[in-house]
């Protein structure tokens, strides 16, 4: 048995590696993405372009103009000597924020009457105009808690703020764990979803049929290639974290190669189901295409689960992704034991066993 | 328009009806793609697990917590000690702490101040960040209330007016959705052209076609009809989602909507030619659209990570990503109006970016065999 398996396995990565262009597919792209990944997916803003329109009079502005120039987070693109100025620059995108000091602002602060500022944005992306509404934010309360101590009548209580695994709130310690998962997911998926269509295709699947390998043999035969890619591409990107973007990482390398072997049990299953259900290549990609953009998206790669309508959350839990995201992450960024981690575990072996026999039933009951 | 141009175009028509994932592509597509964003996606962060850890109850802490306990934002559970909470914390169940110490009411109004510990699950730092906002809110309305309470004057001097224009309640929903209409125009027009001319290739039906009298140039236009009027048709249809399912505003013009879709469409069929002209099989095809125009229409076009943000080369890699221009467009056709000063610098940038990929098409196929 073992042997014709063998012999399976190795006819599958000789189809996939036989050309240049199959080999570059599976190592070029994933090293494309997580370069491009790493670097461009961040949602820390640096250098917003702002505009300032002062009617200030007096002096007092000007400690809090400074601060603004001192922050590395804002770029200052014009000063404004008139209101009308405003709306068509950010109308045409020339800054993301302006800044707005009355007239009455240093009078105001010297005869110690509370006065304001006003923090224009566009909110066309709403969580950028968010972000730039708490950076500046907390550029003005500083200036504000500074001004009071100075005046003697101190605030009552003031907040410290520590973020716990992650103390400089690096975007890319975030992202980079996810892509991890990301791209073992893209290239699992898309090594096993045309592995049955293209023999399908090509009307060789029939011939595999009538030869004596059991539908298990070919199941096995079929996942083993996509199972070692994925985990040398999961080994690699992990790598690239750790060497190259610095992630820390503070978990075991065990709880996450557990954690990596179960969720490929599950990619590779729904690849093999996709593959099996499909006639064509075409199908095949887009299939995994339709699985894999809802699978990330509903995975909380990008945005958190728990902001999702409650049915979707629900929808969520049959995601492998979502629970490895959670191992990953875990792992990585906060060494979470393997104990902490079985609840996300064991949904991921049911999923990983569900799916690869779903997969083995199809390749014997679906025949064209 | 000759006879042998319209035969490639029924027969292409017949192919796109006989094979449903075509059509899936054109309209399955958007519809599972914006009912996914729409619903699934949100930035707008509302009942945010919050631990609170008061080691001393007393009035003062009973008021401070109350603050956080109204707030629609946060959702409370009370923890003994800080060890249990960070432990929640780390798994999973509280996204933040906060801790009042033993001595809050006696250091409370001291000169020094009160120190109110947060601690945050930094590991989701966007998240963290907007924690910490909001909390700094419901610590401002304290101060007030606390202030009024004991009948003096608020002692913040500056407080801040925020004016958020174009979507003054901050939906994201508001500039997803516009967003990914981008990213399915680039689906529809370059994985779907990319895939249907890689397939004549491997079924060996291009050289039967390079037989024919056909020229490359009809070809070509055979595949890029048909194409950019499926394309079209997915975008009526993602439009008309945007706006009576989501709700979208659209405040600038429905003409102009549709011709900078139509110019940015045909972009996008052009990456698609280029794509097949180079990768004459499916999955090589495939991988690359998927990597050189879904990918960098997601990621590298402004639509959710802000491009300034971005390192200086990765911003300069942007400029030659189409989805960067047309995103520009959509979020100011949707939610500001019809700014010209954003519209046609950006549409005169997609002509060019067409006229190159149709251009490079155009040399690369030949009608020759390799």
């Amino acid at each position: 048995m073992w042997k014709r398996i063998l012999a399976l396995t190795i006819k599958e990565f000789l189809s996939l590696l036989k050309d240049r262009k199959g080999r570059l597919v599976l190592v070029v792209p994933p090293l494309i993405q997580l370069l491009v990944f790493g670097y461009a997916a961040t949602f820390e803003l640096k250098q917003v372009p702002y505009a300032i329109y002062s009617e200030d009079r007096g002096n007092v502005s000007r400690d809090l103009l400074a601060a603004f120039r001192g922050s590395s987070s804002f770029n200052l693109v014009a000063q404004l000597q008139d209101e009308s100025r405003i709306a068509p620059l950010i109308e045409d995108k020339q800054v993301l924020m302006v800044l707005r000091i009355g007239p009455n602002f240093s009078a105001d602060l010297l005869s110690g009457k509370t006065t304001q500022v006003q923090i224009i944005t566009d909110g066309r992306n709403s969580n950028t105009a968010m972000l730039v509404v708490n950076y500046a934010g907390s550029i003005v309360k500083d200036f504000s808690g500074a001004w009071a101590a100075r005046r003697g009548s101190a605030m009552p209580a003031h907040i410290e703020t520590r973020a716990w695994f992650n103390p400089n709130l690096e975007s890319r310690w975030f992202f980079v764990p996810g892509i991890v998962g990301l791209l073992t997911l893209l290239v699992t998926m898309l090594v096993t979803a045309l592995s049955v269509a293209r023999e399908r295709e090509q009307g060789t699947f029939d011939q595999l049929l009538v030869t004596p390998m059991s539908p298990v043999e070919i199941l096995i035969g079929k996942a083993l290639p996509g199972f070692l890619i994925g985990i040398l591409e999961a080994t690699l990107v992990t790598l690239a974290a750790v060497f190259w973007f610095k992630v820390p990482f503070l978990g075991s390398i065990a709880t996450l190669y557990v954690g990596i072997f179960l969720f490929l049990l599950s990619a590779v299953g729904v690849g093999l189901m996709i593959s099996s259900i499909a006639v064509t290549q075409q199908q095949g990609l887009l299939g995994a295409f339709f699985f894999m953009v809802p699978a990330i998206i509903l995975s909380g790669f990008a945005t958190p689960i728990r902001n999702m309508p409650a049915i979707v959350q629900d929808l969520t839990l049959i995601n492998p992704m979502r629970y490895f995201l959670v191992v990953l992450r875990g792992v990585f960024l906060q060494g979470t034991p393997f104990r902490l981690l079985i609840p996300e575990l064991w949904p991921l072996a049911l999923i990983g066993i569900a799916s690869l026999a779903i997969a083995g039933w199809l390749f014997r009951n679906r025949m064209y | 328009m000759n006879m042998r141009l319209t035969g490639l175009i029924r027969k292409e028509f017949l192919q796109i009806i006989r094979d449903p994932s075509s059509i899936a592509i054109a309209f399955l597509m958007p519809l599972i793609l914006l009912l996914l964003f729409g619903y699934g996606v949100s930035l707008d962060s509302e009942h945010i697990p919050l631990g609170l850890v008061v080691e001393a109850p007393s009035a003062d802490t009973s008021n401070f917590t109350a603050e956080f306990r109204e707030s629609r934002y946060f959702e409370t559970f009370a923890y003994a000690n800080t060890r249990n909470a960070v432990r929640a914390m780390t798994a999973g169940k509280i996204n933040a702490v906060i801790v009042l110490k033993q001595d809050f009411a006696r250091q409370l109004r001291q000169p020094d101040g009160a120190p109110i510990q947060l601690i945050l699950n930094g590991v989701d730092e966007n998240t963290a960040r907007i924690i910490s906002g909001y909390v700094d809110g419901s610590f401002q309305n304290w101060l007030e209330h606390d202030a009024a309470l004991r009948g003096i004057r608020s002692e913040i001097p500056v407080r801040i007016e925020q004016r958020i224009w174009f979507n003054s309640e901050l939906r994201s929903r508001n500039f997803l959705v516009p967003g990914l209409i981008a990213v399915i125009m680039t689906l529809i027009g370059a994985l779907l052209t990319a895939l249907v001319m890689a397939r004549e290739w491997e079924r060996g039906t291009m050289e039967a076609l390079l037989v024919t009298p056909v020229s490359m140039n009809e070809v070509i236009l055979g595949k890029l009809i048909p194409y950019f009027l499926l394309g079209m048709g997915g975008l009526a249809l993602s439009v008309a989602m945007a706006l009576w399912l989501f709700e979208v505003p659209l405040r600038g013009s429905l003409w102009i909507l549709l011709a900078a879709s139509a110019l940015f469409l045909i972009t996008a069929l052009g990456m698609g030619l280029l794509i097949s002209s180079v990768a004459k099989n499916q999955f090589v095809a495939g991988q690359i659209a998927i990597i050189g125009t879904f990918l960098p229409a997601f990621i590298l076009s402004g639509f959710i990570f802000d491009i300034n943000s971005m390192p200086k080369i990765v911003q300069a890699i942007t400029h030659v990503i189409a989805a960067r221009y047309y995103v520009a467009i959509l979020q100011t056709l949707f939610l500001a109006g019809d700014e010209w000063q954003v519209i046609l610098p950006n549409a005169a940038a997609l002509v060019l970016l067409a006229a190159l990929f149709l251009g490079l098409t155009w040399r690369n196929t030949r009608k020759r065999l390799e």
